[in-house]
């Protein structure tokens, strides 16, 4: 009821300002001299924004503060030993909750009871009747004031676009927000983990084992970053290896080769390979994939895991090809025309044509798609904590199972709250060094990028 | 490099017919180059389409059975020598409506203590008069929770007392894994989930036609079921989803547009432009974990959001898609051609006026897809919403924003890691395949609705 009471005042200001703004616009645009400035809708718009913004913002006000203050003005009923303990606390305040709701509760009750129940009920009404009344007042304020401004000289036009105009930048500064949050909020937390940890010990560390309890020197050597670091790049690395040939090829194929037909059907399919999730991709990879690969293993006599790095490896590459597919493909496209007439003109094959003239020129937009593709694969999580095995040991054969840096994140923080171990806290450290990493080669690849599109455009 | 060699004239040693000749072997393997290069890059398409075809086709062929699932069409009586209970309480005047509440849940505590596994028993003894049946063996038969489907008939309908009504009891998970031949059949007792009796009792009742294959409609009215996973169903992650993508709709595609209109129409090239545009697209590919562990940080540990609450994953969710949203919504104003800014401009519309009544409804169809592009990803996006808490088991159905939840992605990566593996790999698949069609659903309502507004105009 009391959000539907909101909404309905909000809107009543919202279009009681515009009704008025633009009739009282109207009515001096009849009566006056000379011609208006703004048209009256302007006007209209100007008074309903003087009229909504002051109100919304007592509204979030009282929506951010009134837990607290009601909280607050509870306790001041119930006694002290009540209020000392924590279990009876929240009891107590359950039972006021229901006898202020009308609802009743069950056996004995307290005079206090009673009264806090009373008094919440009151305050409650109280205090949401004079937010609702105080923003009223304001709303209607801020109307009699701007209305009063309405004249044929007022820019309101120009006014409404200022204001338009500030929203969009405040909208346009929320993603930097959002970076300096990510940046700040890791950057924090790993040094609270680095007062646990050395930082040397943690970046050149060659054993993972975080262990569950603080106990002890929970330092030296338990939180080594290489094996996790190394299975990050080891899988990358499988994954490039089927990512960059086949959707290379396939990008080059379709441009360059197959018929309208062929690439209406294949074009569509490969893409669809972008939007799986890659949830499903883990799945299809721990239930079918592997153990077809163990199986393959089998018949030529190496044992491969099931959930190994080769596994999670190659399904993350199936799943890169659609990406690096569509990069290639836009960037082999913008090679101009006139280079390929060139070669194909003095008797090359297309073949020869694609590899010594189109590729080499592409050459630095492809080095930048390849290594987006390498981010990607870096910051992938869902496919290695489902098909990697977890072994976060330094070891050399991608036939047995790997951990990465992203899968220690997932298992050092999943549904942990408490922040003040260094077995949670490492996330953050992880989480900080996976972003540097990508970091280095987003920036890398998106200069190298750009360079290339100017230098055809 | 061979190549450019064999055209140059060797001098007038070299008689006329070895140049020829030469010159034709260089060609044929010129030739073969050629359709080698060309094989390469069919066989990429292959591999891809290829890949794609085994990913669907093996995740029908898993998960399409489970859509079906057997139930037990059985006569049940509430006979009164079993459910002896008083008759169900109503409200007397002056009671206060806690006093009521404790009765009716005193009644319906009375009501659960009935052996409701006494009257599926003589049910499934009446479909099968002639075996000799055992409580463990009906309880291993019938879903556990099936006892609680006849509680509620009874409490919404207390005068079933002495009747017989045709009731369809589904059979339990490991039933159902016998039943698909999903557990090897031959095994001996001591590796079957089910006791000899207990499978001899399945095919009897199979073979009789109380036993059916229903479709199961569980799936899409339950939330998650740990006691009885025959009843584990998909509603829950379901809500849970909506809420987050309403969220993602309704902050990331506002914030996104207007930001992009700032960058795109507005701002000026300066070094923070450059700078915030830096960052969206650095922004774009940062791997989405580490927006996890940003809300890990900001939204749970700093502003303590409930943790698991669809609010919470909801705002990840939304600074994930932002970037995707702002670039292709800045792509699709970079295509608006600049003659109908002049003109408007020419006509003496304001900037504002220009941008928002001219340029921006040319690209609601690129907006559009820009949602519909930056809801599939959140959508399907599962490692971000681990880190805050939302691989919690939820057993209920949330109604608000704040409940703790689950969302679908996150509910197959739960049921991929279950213990019952014989009979939630297929139940997994049945829920990527829901998963991928309200993609689908997405994707085609995205189409249908850019397709109106491109003939709109």
């Amino acid at each position: 009821m009391n959000s539907i009471v909101i909404i309905l005042l909000l809107l009543a200001l919202l279009s009681v300002g515009y009704q008025v703004g633009l009739s009282r616009g109207r009515t001096v645009a009849a009566t006056a001299q000379r011609t208006m400035h703004s048209r009256p809708n302007y006007h209209g718009l100007m008074v309903a924004l003087w009229c909504l913004v002051p109100a919304a913002v007592v509204l979030l006000l009282w929506a951010v503060f009134s837990n607290g203050l009601t909280t607050n003005y509870i306790l001041s009923f119930i006694p002290s030993d009540v209020a000392g303990d924590p279990n009876l606390l929240r009891e107590a305040m359950r039972r006021i909750e229901q006898i202020a709701a009308g609802f009743g509760v069950i056996g004995e009750t307290q005079d206090w009871e009673v009264a806090a129940g009373e008094g919440l009920r009151q305050f409650r009404s109280v205090s949401f009747w004079s937010v609702v009344v105080l923003a009223a007042v304001l709303g209607i304020a801020g109307l009699l004031l701007m209305s009063r401004r309405i004249a044929p000289r007022l820019r309101a036009r120009n006014e409404f676009e200022v204001a338009i105009r500030v929203l969009l930048i405040f909208c346009s500064l929320i993603a930097i927000m959002t970076t300096v949050g990510i940046v700040a909020s890791l950057f924090s937390e790993a040094m609270r983990f680095f007062a646990f940890v050395s930082p040397i010990d943690f970046f050149f560390g060659t054993v993972w084992n975080p262990g569950f309890t603080t106990s002890g020197g929970a330092g030296t050597g338990e939180y080594g970053l290489l094996p996790l670091l190394w299975g990050t790049i080891m899988i990358s690395a499988i994954a490039m290896l089927v990512a960059i040939p086949v959707g290379l090829m396939s990008a080059i194929y379709l441009a360059e080769y197959a018929s309208p037909r062929v690439r209406t059907v294949a074009k569509p399919m490969i893409e669809i390979l972008a939007g799986i999730p890659s949830v499903i991709y883990g799945v299809f990879a721990l239930v079918t994939l592997g153990p077809l690969l163990s199986d393959i293993g089998a018949l030529v006599g190496i044992q491969i895991r099931a959930t190994s790095a080769l596994t999670a490896g190659i399904a993350m590459g199936l799943m890169i090809v659609p990406f690096v597919s569509s990069l290639s493909d836009d960037i082999i496209t913008q090679v101009p025309r006139a280079m390929r007439d060139g070669s194909l003109g003095i008797g090359a094959t297309k073949s020869e044509t694609i590899r010594k003239v189109v590729l080499p020129a592409a050459l630095p937009g492809i080095v930048g798609a390849f290594m987006l593709a390498i981010s990607k694969a870096f910051g992938e999580t869902m496919i290695v904590v489902l098909a990697a095995g977890n072994a976060p040991i330094l070891r050399f054969n991608p036939f047995d199972a790997a951990s990465t840096v992203t899968v220690s994140i997932v298992n050092q923080l999943t549904g942990d709250t408490n922040f003040a171990s260094p077995q949670s806290l490492v996330a953050f450290a992880l989480g900080l060094t996976l972003f540097g990493m990508t970091l280095i080669l987003n920036v890398i690849a998106l200069y190298v990028v750009r360079k290339y599109r100017e230098q055809y455009e | 490099m061979a190549t450019t060699d064999t055209l140059r004239p060797m001098g007038h040693s070299e008689p006329k017919d070895e140049r020829l000749a030469r010159i034709q072997k260089s060609l044929r393997r010129r030739r073969s180059a050629e359709t080698r290069f060309r094989i390469y890059g069919m066989s990429a398409v292959a591999i891809a389409c290829g890949f794609v075809l085994f990913l669907f086709g093996s995740i029908m062929h898993d998960g399409l059975p489970a859509f079906w699932q057997p139930a037990l069409q059985v006569k049940v009586t509430f006979s009164p020598d079993v459910v002896k209970v008083a008759p169900k309480p109503e409200q007397a005047p002056g009671q206060s409506p806690a006093e009521f509440q404790r009765a009716s849940l005193d009644w319906q505590r009375e009501v659960t203590m009935v052996n409701w596994n006494r009257v599926i028993q003589d049910a499934v003894q009446a479909a099968a008069p002639d075996v000799k049946l055992t409580p463990r063996d009906v309880q291993a038969v019938v879903s556990p929770n099936q006892r609680f489907k006849l509680r509620d008939m009874f409490v919404e309908n207390p005068g079933l007392l002495g009747q017989t009504v045709d009731v369809s009891l589904l059979a339990s998970a490991n039933a159902d894994v016998w039943l698909k031949g999903n557990i090897d059949h031959s095994l001996g007792d001591d590796r079957q989930q089910l006791s000899g009796a207990a499978r001899q009792l399945i095919d009897r009742l199979y073979e009789n036609g109380t036993i059916k294959m229903v479709f199961s409609t569980v799936l899409f009215t339950n939330a998650d079921s740990r006691g009885a996973s025959a009843e584990a169903g998909l509603l829950g992650a379901f809500i849970g989803s909506l809420y987050m993508m309403i969220i993602v709709i309704v902050l990331a595609v506002p914030i996104g547009v207007a930001s992009a209109i700032y960058l795109e129409e507005y701002a000026p090239k300066n070094k923070l432009t450059d700078l915030i545009e830096v960052n969206i697209n650095n922004l774009a590919a940062v791997p989405s974990i580490v927006f996890g562990l940003l809300g890990a940080a900001v939204f749970i540990n700093y502003f303590r959001l409930p943790l698991s609450a669809p609010l919470a994953g909801g705002l990840v969710l939304t600074l994930m898609t932002l970037p995707t949203i702002i670039i292709a919504t800045r792509n699709s104003l970079k295509a608006v051609s600049p003659s109908i800014r002049q003109a408007a401009l020419g006509l003496g519309a304001s900037k504002t006026q220009m941008v928002f009544h001219h340029v921006l409804p040319i690209t609601y169809p690129g907006i559009m897809t820009a949602t519909i592009i930056g809801v599939a990803q959140a959508l399907g996006e599962t490692a971000p919403l681990l880190l805050i808490g939302m691989n919690a088991f939820v057993a209920t159905v949330p109604t608000t924003p704040l409940d703790q939840a689950t969302a679908l992605p996150v509910q197959i990566f739960l049921w991929e890691g279950n213990e019952n593996r014989n009979f939630f790999e297929p139940r997994t698949a049945a829920a990527i395949i829901i998963l991928l069609v309200v993609m689908l659903l997405l994707n085609a309502v995205a189409i249908y609705l850019r397709s109106r507004f491109e003939r709109r105009q």
